[in-house]
């Protein structure tokens, strides 16, 4: 397998894949706390939340998350895009701690901190699986 | 406002239509996108429009995005009843693994040890998360 070696404006896109995520689920959650319980029985809430100011704004993130994840995915394989950018998670805790006064034990810190490391790992390997070239077979001289 | 908090299996159960759902619509999206080609390159040679006139004449892609959709219902249900800081990671880290699988059999990618390595490590990681 060839090492691919990314552009820095390739890195910039899943940089974005990265930010966009996290704050759009952040924002998704701040919305979907002022709601009361949803039902299943009533899946029109649902619908009914998404005109909701903190949702729509996730949404709009999630939409940019969303365009330079498929950005990413048209140069790289999908099972090096979503670890790469799974540092987001790391600024879902923090948003979550410091922004919606989450409560994170010790535990949850070190999953974190295991997840960036898998992160880590996959971010040194090559970005995209080399296709195997099928060479003809070879001719028989008569 | 405050929702008393589900049982294991119920959390579980939310937490798992989100990553099934997720993870048909990332491989769906992954092959359109695949099938497409390098959207930096169609948009140099094509312009936006090219590049956009590409990705939403692909049916693939649809197909990807309405699992996409569903999954996105399931996070907000997931939401709506659970933390985001258990929610978020773990739902995004369960689908990096189902992804890695998904991503050998169907995308035929090379999942190669460094790859099954970050899937353990976050695996360990949505426990210690979970717990």
């Amino acid at each position: 397998m060839a090492h691919h070696r990314l552009a820095p404006r390739q890195y910039l896109i899943l940089g974005l894949v990265a930010l966009c995520a996290p704050l759009g689920d952040t924002c998704l959650s701040r919305g979907m706390k002022h709601f009361p319980p949803i039902h299943l029985a009533h899946p029109g809430e649902l619908v009914a939340a998404v005109f909701t100011p903190w949702i729509g704004a996730g949404i709009a993130l999630l939409i940019g998350f969303f365009a330079s994840y498929l950005t990413a995915l048209s140069w790289a394989d999908l099972t090096f895009v979503l670890p790469a950018t799974a540092f987001g998670n790391v600024i879902v805790a923090l948003l979550s701690r410091f922004w919606l006064h989450e409560y994170i034990s010790v535990s949850r810190w070190a999953g974190i901190a295991l997840i960036t490391l898998g992160v880590g790992f996959v971010a040194h390997g090559p970005s995209l699986t080399e296709e195997v070239a099928h060479l003809p077979e070879k001719e028989h001289v008569s | 406002m405050m929702h008393p908090t589900p049982g294991f299996w119920a959390s579980a159960a939310m937490i798992s239509s989100v990553v099934l759902s997720s993870t048909t619509g990332e491989v769906l999206t992954a092959a359109a996108m695949k099938s497409i080609g390098d959207l930096d390159e169609i948009r140099a040679r094509e312009g936006m429009k090219g590049a956009i006139k590409a990705v939403i004449t692909c049916p693939m892609f649809f197909a990807g995005v309405f699992f996409l959709a569903v999954a996105f219902f399931a996070l907000l249900f997931a939401l709506n009843h659970l933390n985001l800081s258990l929610v978020a990671p773990a739902s995004a880290s369960l689908t990096l693994v189902t992804n890695a699988i998904a991503g050998k059999i169907f995308l035929k990618e090379n999942v190669d040890r460094r790859r099954w390595a970050a899937a353990l490590l976050v695996c360990l990681g949505v426990y210690l998360l979970a717990i």
